[in-house]
């Protein structure tokens, strides 16, 4: 290789999601200190000129970062092999100590698992942490949402395939005049909107999405704006269509960490489950193959990780 | 201490043979089922009900059901489920009997341990095809719903730490909200909801210390009281004579100079009566 094409192929090994390790031991490692300061001075967003000194340092955020990508391969191991429980154990916790922009994690995990799963968080939940779950969401939060979150967090919904349609049916009605008076009533102090959303099975819920489209003409989660709302309906009736929109966000260039992190826990929390009808909703939205933009946009061994996984579906 | 009296070694098939004898043709022989069933503890009881269904080809259940009536037949038609079944049926009675039934929400969910309620729940899953938090939403409204809705969906961490400092700062919010009517109750039921048992005690303990009275004083006239019923009766005895109804006859005792057993007998007759009482311990 000309040493442009290796400047370009390891400016590309450090950015996006993981490091190319192969390439930084294969070009870096036997670059020689006057190609290691030409790499330093064509990159000017990972090091500083000091003009005065004459000498280049690296950026300290930037190395912050580069950390988190070295160590997404590890994070994404040491998830994969963690028992479920414990992992949705965990997430919630790391979700609660983040605050208000990670609650989607909690709908997510709530609103994602079979029923027993979702109780086997609970039991890992008090193990690791001596606190229920719901003891936790109900004590984080003080806004609006605990009474959804909580909701949610303590379902043990019927898992059985008996759905009454004129329930359904009337659950919708009440759905779509809660949604039109909003303006009178905001949606989270809707104890009706929350009942139906936390407690009602997943088949019931369909069955009620279908009918909300016949009556409004629209998607329920479309004419929700309360974002943990909309994330709750699209979780519990259309899963494929949420984890693509997450995934789909996750792969952007440029993403917060936050962002980026989804990327991991999507694929490593699905590939058991539903990874194979993801993959295709994906397709459908997006016109790309998964593993395609993964391939754009990943790196590495953690790269051919998450490939690996996706590919058992 | 169970109340139950039950020999040690029974032989299942023997017993469904009686009570077969006992249950066919023109009239019942209540002496007999009662004889049998009041002496069988759970297990003894679903080893009866596998050996009928064998034998006769028949639910045993279903065969007590149409031959027994009344309180008789409501007790035991009960006693004769499996304990998480029982409470989902109890449960589901309660909430159809509106108002008059939340204190028997309230029992399932608070007195029986985590793993006991769950299995309620399962039970309820498999017998009304609906979860029992759903039937809960939708028979209550405002807080009252949103405290039975938090109880039976609890899943309370069952570890015996307790923060000090915690106990305190929410007795206080218990307080606020019982004592004055604009007080937080959505803080009131976060606390009474989702805290640990042993939490719970701890933080009931600083009320008791810091307001000078007991909560469950207060919390008895909070929550309507119901007069004695049949109902009830046959929930307290059949849910408890395998597990401490000894213990609650001593309480009671303490506390009314009365006798449970006399004082349940004054209210109740017939082949009910005798089950009941042979429930509680009596010997003929």
């Amino acid at each position: 290789m000309a040493f442009n094409q290796e400047l370009e192929a390891l400016t590309k090994a450090f950015s996006g999601h993981g490091v190319d390790e192969k390439s930084l031991v294969t070009i870096l490692g036997k670059w020689d200190p006057l190609e290691r300061e030409s790499f330093r001075k064509n990159t000017p967003h990972s090091f500083i000129e000091d003009h005065e000194r004459h000498f280049q340092r690296w950026d300290d955020h930037y190395v912050r970062l580069l950390k988190h990508e070295f160590v997404r391969f590890k994070n994404a191991v040491v998830l994969w092999t963690m028992h479920p429980w414990e992992r949705d154990a965990r997430l919630v916790k790391e979700a609660l100590k983040k605050g208000p922009s990670a609650y989607g994690v909690l709908v997510e995990v709530a609103c994602t698992r079979s029923s027993e799963e979702l109780l086997g968080a609970r039991k890992a939940y008090h193990s690791l942490f001596d606190h229920s779950i719901e003891e936790d969401v109900a004590s984080h939060i003080h806004g609006i949402e605990r009474k959804l979150l909580v909701a949610l967090v303590s379902a043990y919904r019927y898992e059985g395939t008996k759905v009454k349609d004129e329930t359904a049916k009337s659950e919708a009605k009440i759905l779509s005049n809660a949604i039109k008076n909003v303006h009178k009533k905001p949606i989270n102090e809707d104890d009706e909107v929350i009942r139906i959303l936390a407690t009602r099975s997943n088949k019931h819920l369909r069955a009620v999405y279908k009918h909300y489209k016949e009556i409004a003409g629209k998607n329920l989660d479309e004419d929700l704006d309360d974002l943990r709302f909309k994330e709750t309906v699209q979780c519990l009736c259309t899963p494929q269509i949420y984890f693509s929109k997450v995934l789909n966000a996750a792969l952007r260039i440029d993403v917060d960490k936050n962002t980026k992190k989804s990327l991991t826990r999507v694929i490593v929390t699905r590939a058991d489950i539903d990874i194979k009808d993801i993959k295709t909703e994906y397709h459908n939205l997006y016109g790309v193959s998964l593993p395609q933009n993964i391939e754009e946009v990943a790196r590495g061994n953690y790269k051919d990780f998450l490939l690996n996984l996706i590919a058992r579906g | 201490m169970a109340t139950l009296v039950a020999p040690i070694k029974t032989s299942p098939v023997e017993d469904a043979e009686a009570l077969q004898k006992a249950l066919k043709g023109w009239g019942t022989d209540e002496k007999t089922v009662i004889a049998i069933l009041g002496h069988r503890n759970v297990y003894q009881r679903q080893q009866i009900r596998k050996s009928y269904e064998e034998i006769f080809q028949e639910d045993l259940i279903k065969r007590l059901e149409s031959e027994l009536s009344g309180d008789f037949e409501r007790a035991v038609y009960r006693w004769m489920l499996e304990p998480a079944d029982r409470n989902a049926v109890l449960a589901n009675v309660a909430i159809k009997s509106g108002s008059k039934g939340y204190h028997v929400i309230v029992e399932i969910a608070c007195v029986l341990s985590p793993e006991e309620v769950l299995a309620v729940r399962r039970a309820y899953h498999n017998r009304y095809n609906r979860s029992l938090e759903e039937d809960v939403a939708t028979n209550t409204t405002g807080h009252l719903r949103q405290l039975l809705v938090g109880l039976v969906t609890s899943f309370r961490y069952g570890g015996d730490e307790i923060n000090a400092r915690l106990a305190k700062s929410e007795a206080d919010i218990l307080h606020e909200s019982v004592k004055e009517k604009k007080g937080n109750h959505e803080e009131a039921i976060r606390i009474l909801t989702t805290r640990s048992k042993t939490q719970l005690m701890a933080t009931f303990n600083c009320y008791r210390d810091d307001h000078g009275t007991s909560i469950t004083k207060v919390l008895r006239n909070a929550i309507k009281k119901i007069g004695t019923d049949e109902d009830a009766i046959t929930r307290v005895v059949v849910s408890r004579a395998e597990k401490d109804l000894k213990h609650i006859k001593e309480v009671y005792y303490k506390r009314n100079s009365v006798h449970l057993e006399d004082a349940v007998a004054m209210e109740i007759s017939g082949d009910y009566k005798k089950f009941i009482l042979t429930l509680m311990g009596k010997q003929d």
